[in-house]
């Protein structure tokens, strides 16, 4: 093999998913032309919920560590957010963001060191049972989280104070402005995670999913790599709570039930924990069923927890795992041919 | 002396029901390593069910002794359930990742909890016709139900006869065989899925009953499948998952706890409950009585 070639063949596999990243960019900027002020809310949602999946996936998919306990970072980024608005200073989204993501990431850096000390169903439990320690605070501690009341949460000013929003059409306009900002936060969170698992430390992550054993001979520090992953995968889900509260202009408890970290591990598995961009597609996905199966039926649940274990069982790798296989079929066929 | 004997007596009722549902829930650990995270739920069918046929019984004019007996009949409608349930759901996930076995009992919980609201809607369901068909007690002054009681008397007698099922019978033999090593009961000929039908059967069994007794006492509503679950992992966690003393002592210190809590520290009760939890899973991952698998 030549150098040539080795340099080419090394470089091209950074050269097609920028080519996709950039076109699906490209599509997302062009949304608001196309779609009304709903249908752009209801993205702005996906995207976030394809943060917090994202988030979640660095563990699942690429650690192999199934965390039952999401909700704890999500609702700790969106209750942060409430507090600085309710105790501090500016109504700026950059201030939330600011104080917002140093929480998350000390609060999953706590939880992470005790829960990377167990694997696989002892480390999902312990996870879920931290983060109702969270949940219950935020329900009891009425005087302070608003109780099942939850805390308002105002649009905040985007980008230094330089875009407000007041007025009669104060709330299209926020809708549009903020659908730029998550997806300019969404567009550095992936590439920031890609980034992550394609570097020693993401691979790592993978060899000690793969091998825990084979991992430790290698001289793996196994315990210090799963926190690490911890500490990055709960911030990354933090960030999405973050940006979820002034969209929701509400926090309540239910975002820190167990029951919704249930639904993050869901929409990964609906993308496809295998893939990248899995959790990418399932967020956004997800939140288009949701809203789908909540607006057609009383028994939104119902319909979710039907599509979850026929998922499970006919379709294991995701929505993206599924065209990918049929894709590779499709080329194999027409190669043979 | 009296309100402290009450607060016993109260713990006691709380203990009887966890451990049914704690000890269902490790039951089915124990023997086909699923956490089953629908089991909640299937808790909450049990006292929907039970209320629901309470309700029903009334309404015809049966006598309220012979009321009592529908309780038995609400658990093991969920036991029935549960046959259905794990040839169909659970079978085909033995030999995947844990992942999906959480993820499909997750699926059922959802389906679960939706179908209780469609069939008996979203007001409270109470039995409490049973409760005021028992006695008052006094207690140095003060009144308790005998209902209380019975509950508790259910629990201690369920407790005896799983002790008794499980390592004083041959199906228990049978079952502890199946739970140690899987393949090898069944190269010894051991029907396995049989073993597993039965051993989810009782397991649902169980958190019917613990359904079905606590309606007489409180309604059944929507949601106290998912809240008691979060609490039965509690009890499991400090007991050891998939141990039956685990799960006896587990649910003890839990309602113990939680009975002072409530007493002293209401704010804090629950993330005490949870702390607990997390700190039995540092100090002892496999909690205090695990059988070392």
């Amino acid at each position: 093999m030549t150098t040539s070639e080795a340099s080419s063949r090394r470089e091209r596999p950074l050269l097609k998913p920028v080519a996709a990243g950039a076109s699906a960019l490209l599509v997302l900027i062009l949304v608001p032309i196309l779609v009304d002020t709903y249908q752009l809310q209801l993205l702005t949602y996906g995207l976030i919920a394809a943060i917090a999946a994202l988030g979640f996936n660095l563990l699942l998919g690429y650690t192999g560590l199934l965390s039952f306990g999401h909700s704890a970072y999500f609702g700790v980024g969106a209750y942060t957010v409430a507090f600085v608005v309710g105790h501090l200073g500016p109504h700026s989204m950059e201030f939330y963001i600011l104080i917002g993501v140093p929480v998350v990431a000390i609060t999953s850096a706590i939880f992470g060191f005790i829960c990377v000390r167990h694997t696989r169903i002892f480390f999902g439990i312990l996870t879920l049972a931290i983060s109702q320690v969270i949940y219950s605070l935020a329900l009891k501690l009425f005087w302070v989280t608003g109780g099942t009341d939850g805390l308002r949460v105002p649009r905040p000013t985007l980008l230094l104070g330089l875009v407000g929003f007041s007025g009669s059409h104060g709330f299209e306009q926020f809708i549009k402005s903020y659908f730029y900002y998550v997806l300019g936060v969404f567009a550095v969170c992936v590439i920031l995670m890609w980034v992550i698992v394609h570097s020693p430390f993401g691979k790592a992550l993978q060899a000690i999913r793969d091998n825990e054993v084979r991992a430790r001979f290698l001289g793996l520090r196994i315990r210090r790599f799963r926190w690490i992953a911890f500490l990055v995968s709960g911030t990354f889900t933090g960030v999405a709570g973050i940006l979820w509260a002034p969209l929701n202009g509400l926090t309540t408890p239910d975002v820190l039930y167990w029951t919704f970290s249930g639904e993050i591990v869901f929409t990964a598995l609906l993308g496809g924990f295998r893939n990248f961009t899995g959790p990418i597609v399932g967020g956004i996905v997800f939140t288009y069923l949701k809203t789908y199966a909540v607006a057609t039926t009383e028994y939104w649940q119902l319909l979710l927890g039907v599509v979850l274990v026929t998922l499970v069982l006919v379709l294991p790798t995701g929505i993206v795992g599924a065209i990918s296989r049929a894709g590779q079929r499709f080329r194999v066929r027409s190669s043979t041919r | 002396m009296a309100i402290f004997t009450i607060q016993v007596l109260n713990s006691l009722l709380y203990a009887s029901v966890l451990f049914l549902i704690a000890a269902g829930l490790s039951l089915i650990f124990g023997v086909m390593r699923i956490v089953n995270l629908a089991h909640g739920s299937l808790y909450a069918v049990g006292a929907y069910v039970t209320a629901w046929l309470v309700g029903r019984g009334i309404a015809h004019g049966v006598p309220l002794g012979w009321l009592f007996l529908l309780l038995p009949v609400g658990a093991l409608s969920v036991a029935l359930i549960g046959i259905v349930i794990e040839p169909l759901l659970l079978r085909p996930f033995y030999r995947r990742a844990e992942e999906y076995q959480l993820l499909v009992t997750f699926g059922l919980l959802q389906i679960l909890e939706d179908l209780v609201r469609l069939i008996w809607g979203g007001t409270p369901l109470s039995a409490d016709t049973l409760m005021d068909a028992l006695p008052i007690l006094h207690v140095g002054g003060l009144f308790y139900p005998a209902d209380n009681l019975l509950v508790i008397g259910i629990g201690i007698v369920a407790a005896l006869i799983l002790w008794a099922a499980i390592y004083h019978t041959k199906f228990g033999v049978m079952l502890r065989a199946t739970s140690q090593d899987r393949r090898m009961a069944s190269a010894l000929g051991l029907n396995v899925g049989l073993v597993y039908v039965v051993a989810f059967g009782i397991g649902c069994f169980m958190a019917g009953l613990g359904g079905a007794i606590v309606v007489p006492t409180q309604a059944a509503v929507l949601g106290m499948g998912v809240d008691a679950l979060v609490i039965a992992f509690v009890v499991v966690v400090i007991g050891g998952l998939g141990s039956l003393k685990g799960a006896l002592v587990g649910a003890l210190v839990v309602s113990f706890v939680r009975t002072v809590g409530i007493q002293f520290f209401p704010e804090l009760e629950l993330a005490v409950l949870y702390l607990i939890a997390a700190l039995v899973l540092l100090v002892r991952p496999t909690g205090l009585f695990a059988e070392t698998a």
